[in-house]
Formats: C-alpha cells, structure tokens, sequence
C-alpha cells in the first residue's frame, strides 16, 4: 500500500485502473524511457528530511520565522529601496482569493477576465502616476524594470553607452552591469556634487554614443534630483531618458513624463507590497507612445466581443518570446501580476487623496527628524529637498550605533559611508508608520542621549 | 449569466470617497514650497479612483467572479504545471518573521530567513544533483539568461568568449530559451527534432563545432518525451566544449527518478511555481533557482549564502561571479512557499508526485487517442501532445477546442505549442487531480470530438457561458486601447 499523502488524491485501486487502460503492468515500465545510467540506483534517488504533517510544518516554520526581527517588534527607519508602509487589510485579502493567486498567465482570455481587467486599471494608474502613454503589466522588480529600459534604449536609439548617476540604488547598478554584460554594451558611471548628480560631470559624459541615462528620483540618497534640468542636457542628442522612480513620491512630485523621461521604471512595493527580505516585489515599467513596440513583457488591451461587449486581452504579443522566440523583444515571460494586482487593490482604497495624503505624512515624517537632529547638532548632508529619506553623518562608528538602536527596538538606516566618502553616513527612512514617540526616540538615541 | 459585473474602476469612483484611514500625524507639516522649486511640484493629481472598502472589495470579487484558478476548477495547462497549491504555505509565508523583514537589516537579525535559504538551496541541489545553488532568479527565464551568463563567464575565463558564440536550441524548446540566449549576447541556432520527436543526434552532431557554447534542453521536452540519448547528448556536446542547460520548466516528471546532475548537464533551473506548487498568480510571482556543477561556482550570482558554525550570512566577494541578475535576495516569498512544500512532501512524496503525474498523462493520452492524432506514440512522461488535424479537416481548430473545454468548466491545455505539431493541444494533468476529474475531462474532450464531426457550430461559436464571448484580439493590437480612455 502506498503512503497516501494529503495534497495526492490517486489511490492504489486508482492506480490499477489506469494501468489497465494504458495497457502496462507497472509504473516503473512508463519510466523504462529513463536510462539506466541517469536513474535512481538506491531506494530514495534523492535524500531528504522525511515528510512533515501540517502541524509539524507551521510549528517548524514558526520556529525559523521567530529568529528573525520583524516590523511587528521594531521600529524600522531602513529604507533604502524597500519600506515599512500601511498597507490596508484588504489588499491581503483580495489577493487570497484563488481565482486570482492560483492562476496562470490569462493566456485564454475569455476565462481571465478578471485578472486581464485588473491589469489594465494597473496599467492605467502606472500611466496616471507616472505621466506616460504605456505601461506594462509588471516586471520582476524595480532593478529589472531598469535593466529592460536599459536594453530598450540601447536596441532603439543602436547607441553603445548608459550613463547612470552614482545616486542610482546600489543593486540596480549591479543588476544593469549583468544586462550590459549580457547584451554587450557599456555602462558607466556619473559622480556626485553631495548627495545628487554632479551636472557639469553629467553634462561633459553625455556624447553623440549616449543611448540614455538614468537618474533615480528621488535618488538613491533621498535627494530630488531636477529631471527638467537633466533633460536639458540630451537636448541634442539621440540618448534617451531613463528614470527610477519611487511611485508613492509621485504622488507629491511632477510627474516624470511632464518633466521630459522617456522610460519611467521602479518597484510598488510601497503600495502595500510586504517587505518579504527583498521580494516578490513589482516592478513597473511606463514609456511614451513611441517605444510603445519596444516594451517588454505582458500588455493588456481594450477590445470587444464577437457581440461587442468590452472585453480585455493581452495584446502586442508579436513582442513577445512565446511568438517571436529570438526574436522577441525580451525572454521575460513570468512576470509579477499578483503584486500588480495587490497594487491596484492599493490605490483603490487609498485613491487620489489619500495616496497625496501618505506622500505628505512621509514628507512631514522625515523632515521634522531631519530638522530634531539638526537642532541636536548632528550633521546632515542632504540638502532639503527630499521626500522621505536623507543622509545624517553619526557621531559614531555606524555599527555602534546600530547595535544600540536594536538594543531599543529600532532598525537603524542603510550604511551610506563608502558611497558618499564621507565617516559614518546613515541612510534614515521615515513612513507615515512611524510615531512621533519611535521618531524622538531615534533622535535622542542618535544624538547620544540615550546611553 | 445574465448579471456580470462589468465596471472599471474609474467608472464607479466619485469625488470625495475613501476606503482607508490613516493615523493622525502630530508632527507638524513641510509644506512643498519651502523644499522643491516650483516645476518639479506635482502640478494635477493623479486620476486614481476614489471608492470606500466595499466598494473595492466587491469590484475584485465581481473581478475574480470572472477568473479561472486551480480551485476553480481542472487546468490542463501543458508546461505549466498548474498543481494544487498548498493553502498553508500562503499561511506560513504571511508569518510576519517572513514578510515584515527588510533585506538590508543586519544579518543577525535575520538569521531564519538565512537559514530557510540556506537549507532549501540544501534540498534543492538534492533534487536536481548539482553542487551548488542560487535562489535570486525570480522566474524561469531569468534563470535561463542568468545560466548562460554563466556559460559566457566560464567561457571567457577559458579564453573561449569570442570563439564560442552559439547557443544550440531545439525546435521544440520553450520560446524563452532562444529569447534568453539572445539577451545573454549569444546566436540562436535551431536544432530539428527527429521524426521520434527528440533531438536528433545527427542534427546535433552537425550543430556542434568550436563556436558552440553550450546546448538548451528540457528533459522531459515539450513533447513530453524522455531525451533516451541524453548521456551521448551531454557527451557530443561537451567533447565540442559546449556546455549543457537545462529547463526545468517539465521537473514535475523526474522527481527522484532521476536527476540533471545525473543526466550531464551543467547548469540547471528550476520552477519553483510548477514542480514546487507555488501559484502562478496570474502570471507570476514565480521563483526560478538555478544549480551549477562545481566547477562553475565561481560564476553564480552573488550574493550567497554561507553557513559557519551555527551562523549564517551573506557573501559578496565573489570576483568571478556574473554578478546581481534581481534585486536582493531573490523572490523570498515564493521560496518560502516551495521549501514548506518540500518539508510537506519529503523525498518519498516527490517521487509519488511525479509517478502520478506520469501515470495521469498516460492515462489520458489512452482515453483520447482513439479520438485525436497523437503524432509520437511512446508513453509520455508528465504531459502529452494532440493534434487537432482531423478535427481541422472537418472546420473546428484547436483554438475552437481550447475554448469549448471552458464551457465545459476546465480551463485549455496549451494551444499551438510546441510549434512543431500542427494544430497542437499540449495537456499537462499533474498528480493533485484525482481519476474522476480525468475521467471528465476525457469525457468533455471525446464530447467534443464528436461535436466536431455532428455539431461544429458547438465547437467554433464556443464559449457560450464565460463573461464573454470569443474576444477581438486582431483589433486588440492594431489599434491598441492599453489604458482607460476618459470620455
């Protein structure tokens, strides 16, 4: 008798049955095909810790979840690319739904509806955010959103050159060297006047090879860069805008597309995308009109029935690697739609006021600990014009100061030093999550006033 | 079906209405002006809706009214593995120490998500045999571009980069494969399948030369067929230097039976949201882990995890290595779920996956082959190829099959893949359906058969009770609507 396991439903009388119609004596002569040499030899080809009841599992779980630190016990002021934001209940709860998580991609349409009509009011926020014509219906994550634009602007402007400002991410400029390296362009750095873009630098790098350059906005170090200004400079040139951003400060910002970007890319995972140690986040991806053909991944589109009732579908499929193979426009093929759904359900609770509102808490947040420390003598490197991160120089060796947060339940910022030359430079974050009390108590702690 | 719901959000919002609340805020407010010059202050808000709760709640239930997941009902999807997916591991990778964690907070504080890594990269290089295993490709594809960066990195490093400069690819491989070579810089040369619906070794051995850096393979392939001649594959392929790829995307079929490691490859995927049962969400998250002989180690994506002592933690000095493919540390989340299913499952539970799996493919491939061509006639591993040629030869295509069987309350196999079948239907049953649901689906799918020949206005006006009706697509892209036109 075999073991019946609780997620397998076929029974050894089962089994019997459909032997007999295949017209086999056993299993094994269905896996004859195998050859001798590759097969499994010992009674388990593979080995395995033994099979663990319901029970055992979420208790097993529970334990490793438990050595981790979470948002429910601490304070978090690390941002850096991924934040601590209010994510309304219902998001999770939209999501559970299995019509909707245990899907695939909507490949047959007239059972997808759902899914298919979700996407494109994704879609159609992302353009709304962002100021531009087409967005996709989500990529794997902010830094391969960049990547793709990368790939985008190369492939359509056939120039050789990315410039990118050292304010980009850390990890998106690792992650578009792999792209460079895979589709054999050059990728090279722009330096920094304080925590933004050098201009003059910029400006003496942007060459008739330029194929675009990437700016993050607001920047890796929290600093509003001025897009308008950057754009001014391709002016006469052939290179392409490519910008970062971080969609929930678009809700205070102007808007990318109105300020000259060609490609805006990011993550949403500040719309109620749990932190999850880095992923499954959702990467966005938004161009005008004209690259529209160029877009990588799944896009959905408005069209009709054969009785003319409005209907969606994924649409510009000659794009895409299941139809052109070598020749498609990208190899992407999954992409994050659950999260560009969660991400919808987002906005539609928070909606237009209310995501303007959590922009400005962010904003308010920030600056009033931005300005305590300051008044506590702490120097700050960051220029006021940030959204909800700035960079403070500590007093202290950074991991001194780290330590001695966790010690009162805070997660302390992203250590900036290196990337600034400057001693002890913290990246701090403050969300509409944080109080006012978890935000004085950074402060005094910071100004070494709580030892 | 006569009340489906069928608004936009945009429609149903009106001003002045909210579905959240957030804490009032004692600090006092920055006011824009003082920090921003003027042109880079939002100047028009976004047109995002405005709706209360139920409002929302209820547009996403009148939304998944119309979407078909595996608790739906039966989703023969071929390639995809569309098994059951375990309702606790969503539990579990809710647990707040697995998704309210930051992946830049200090490693000590993370030491369990660490570890959960750590040990399912133990378990993975277990299941497919090789040495070494990195969880940051977030889905198959990326797998794919990430492992043939791998094989340009080892190539170059061998002073062989300009020389070889081809990636050999079967005609019956997935559409990624020659997409993701392309993106890791390299010529796509297409190796025909023989009449058996392998890769024919003869074909192969006039493919391989100096240039050839290495060979694409899924094992089984999309045909469902065991490549019998791998070892002599991995062997022409790797006396000409190359090396081999393989596709994990058709695991679902070897589970302990066998493994890549065994079968000669090099490098390895897997999709952890097909063999490991994480959802598909509508089109991802997936997770897509790759696995790599040891001596190309070097190569993998950094960062990655080490184990000493009892302590774990990340490593990043790892010069040779291709570098970052994704953000952080991969699709956390997803991995969560695929290492609770293989605690579920343990090695014995996935060697009866993909014995079941096989025997329900089998199965099914008996029940039907009196009613559609099956052009390669050996037993199938997890899944099965038809072809609806006789049925075209009476006016009903596959397109029109596929979308019958959703009248009939199961969703369509794949269609028209792979592209060397003609009028193909690709079925993949998995091992979570039980025999009755088989049954039903051969039923509906011999029904039908039978419509095709006496009622074809069944087949081809098909479907009649979906939301709606055989939808527009030539329209869709010629004249695209790809957002909401306010009127």
């Amino acid at each position: 008798m075999t073991n019946q396991h609780r997620y397998l439903p076929t029974t050894d009388q089962d089994r019997k049955e459909m032997l007999e119609t295949i017209g086999v004596s056993s299993i094994k002569d269905l896996f004859s095909d195998i050859p001798e040499s590759t097969r499994a030899t010992k009674d388990k080809a593979i080995d395995l810790e033994d099979a663990l009841s319901e029970q055992a599992l979420t208790r097993y779980m529970k334990e490793l979840a438990a050595k981790n630190t979470t948002t429910e016990s601490h304070a978090y002021f690390l941002g850096a690319g991924v934040y601590d934001h209010y994510s309304p209940s219902i998001v999770n709860h939209v999501l559970l739904r299995s019509e909707f998580m245990t899907a695939y991609t909507p490949y047959q349409p007239e059972a997808s509806q759902g899914e298919l009509q979700a996407l494109f009011e994704f879609q159609t926020m992302m353009c709304e955010l962002t100021g531009m014509d087409v967005a996709n219906s989500s990529l794997y994550d902010g830094f391969t959103s960049l990547g793709e634009a990368c790939n985008l602007a190369t492939s359509a402007t056939k120039k050789q050159n990315v410039l990118y400002s050292k304010a980009l991410h850390p990890q998106a400029k690792e992650v578009i060297h792999t792209y460079a390296y895979g589709m054999e362009y050059s990728v090279k750095e722009v330096g920094l006047n304080g925590t933004r873009t050098d201009m003059d630098e910029l400006k003496s790098a942007i060459d008739e090879d330029t194929a675009a350059v990437i700016i993050q906005y607001p920047n890796f170090f929290g600093t509003i860069e001025d897009l308008k200004e950057i754009k001014s400079l391709l002016e006469d040139t052939k290179g392409i805008l490519i910008v970062m951003a971080n969609p929930l400060a678009l809700a205070l910002l102007e808007a990318p597309g109105k300020l000259g970007a060609d490609i805006v890319v990011g993550d949403t995972q500040p719309f109620g995308i749990p932190m999850s140690f880095g992923g499954p986040h959702c990467g966005y991806f938004a161009v005008k009109k004209k690259y529209m053909r160029k877009v990588p991944s799944r896009i959905v589109g408005q069209t009709t029935d054969k009785d003319g009732k409005r209907g969606f579908v994924m649409t510009l499929q000659t794009r895409e690697q299941h139809i052109r193979r070598e020749k498609a426009t990208s190899n992407m093929s999954s992409n994050q739609a659950l999260l560009a759904l969660g991400t919808s359900v987002f906005l539609a609770a928070v909606g237009k006021v209310g995501l303007q509102e959590m922009a400005q808490q962010n904003l308010n947040h920030a600056h009033y600990v931005k300005k305590e420390l300051a008044d506590k003598g702490l120097t700050v490197l960051s220029d006021n014009d940030f959204f909800n991160e700035f960079v403070v120089k500590l007093d202290r060796p950074f991991n001194e100061v780290t330590d001695q947060l966790l010690d009162h339940h805070i997660v302390g910022g992203f250590d900036v030093s290196e990337a600034l030359n400057e001693e002890h430079a913290m990246l701090l974050c403050v969300t509409e999550k944080r109080t006012k009390e978890e935000m004085d108590q950074l402060v005094s702690l910071l100004a070494g006033e709580g030892k | 079906m006569t009340a489906v719901y069928n608004d936009l959000l945009f429609e149903i919002s009106r001003p002045g209405r909210k579905g959240y609340s957030l804490p009032e805020s004692s600090v006092e407010k920055t006011a824009l002006t003082d920090v921003l010059p003027e042109h880079l202050i939002r100047e028009e808000a976004a047109e995002l809706p405005e709706l209360s709760e139920l409002q929302v709640m209820r547009h996403y239930t009148g939304l998944s009214n119309k979407n078909f997941g595996i608790e739906t009902g039966f989703y023969p999807l071929g390639s995809c593995t569309m098994k059951y997916n375990p309702k606790v591991n969503e539990d579990i990778a809710r647990y707040s120490g697995f998704a309210q964690i930051h992946p830049f907070q200090p490693a000590k504080t993370a030491q369990g998500a660490l570890e959960l890594m750590y040990r399912l990269e133990e378990n993975l290089k277990e299941v497919t045999g090789m040495d070494a295993i990195s969880l940051q490709p977030a889905a198959g594809a990326q797998g794919e571009w990430a492992g043939l960066l791998i094989f340009k990195a080892y190539h170059e490093a061998n002073g062989e980069g300009e020389q070889r400069r081809k990636i050999l690819v079967p005609d019956s491989a997935h559409g990624t494969n020659p997409a993701s070579a392309v993106v890791a810089g390299y010529d796509v040369v297409e190796i025909k399948s023989n009449e058996q619906g392998r890769v024919g070794i003869d074909a192969l051995k006039a493919a391989v030369g100096p240039d050839t850096a290495g060979l694409m393979l899924t094992n089984p392939n999309t045909l469902g067929l065991f490549e019998v001649d791998i070892v002599e594959i991995a062997e022409i392929v790797h006396e000409a230097g190359g090396l081999l790829y393989y596709d994990g995307a058709n695991a679902n079929a070897i589970l302990g039976k066998s493994t890549p490691g065994e079968m000669g490859f090099d490098v390895v995927h897997l999709n952890l949201h097909k063999s490991f049962s994480t959802p598909h969400g509508g089109g991802g998250p997936g997770s897509g882990p790759i696995g790599v002989k040891d001596y190309l180690k070097a190569f993998m994506p950094s960062p990655r995890i080490e184990k000493e002592g009892d302590t774990y933690r990340v490593t990043t000095d790892h010069p040779q290595s291709i570098g970052r493919v994704k953000g952080y540390f991969g699709n956390f989340g997803v991995n969560v779920r695929a290492y609770a299913y293989i605690r579920s499952m343990g090695a014995e539970g996935l060697q009866q996956v993909s014995e079941d799996a096989v025997l329900h493919a089998n199965y099914l491939k008996a029940r039907l082959e009196p009613y559609y061509d099956t052009p390669y006639s050996s037993h199938c591993k997890h899944e099965f190829v038809l072809s609806g040629v006789r049925q075209k030869k009476l006016g009903v295509r596959t397109l029109d099959i596929a979308k019958r069987l959703l009248d009939y309350g199961f969703y369509a196999p794949t269609v028209y893949f792979p592209l060397i079948v003609e009028e193909c239907l690709m079925i993949e049953p998995t091992e979570t359906e039980a025999k009755e649901q088989l049954d039903a689906f051969a039923d509906a799918m011999i029904e039908i058969a039978e419509d095709a020949e006496k009622n074809p206005d069944t087949v081809t006006g098909a479907p009649f009770t979906k939301a709606v009706k055989r939808l527009d697509e030539v329209t869709a892209a010629r004249k695209p609507v790809v957002t909401y036109q306010r009127s």
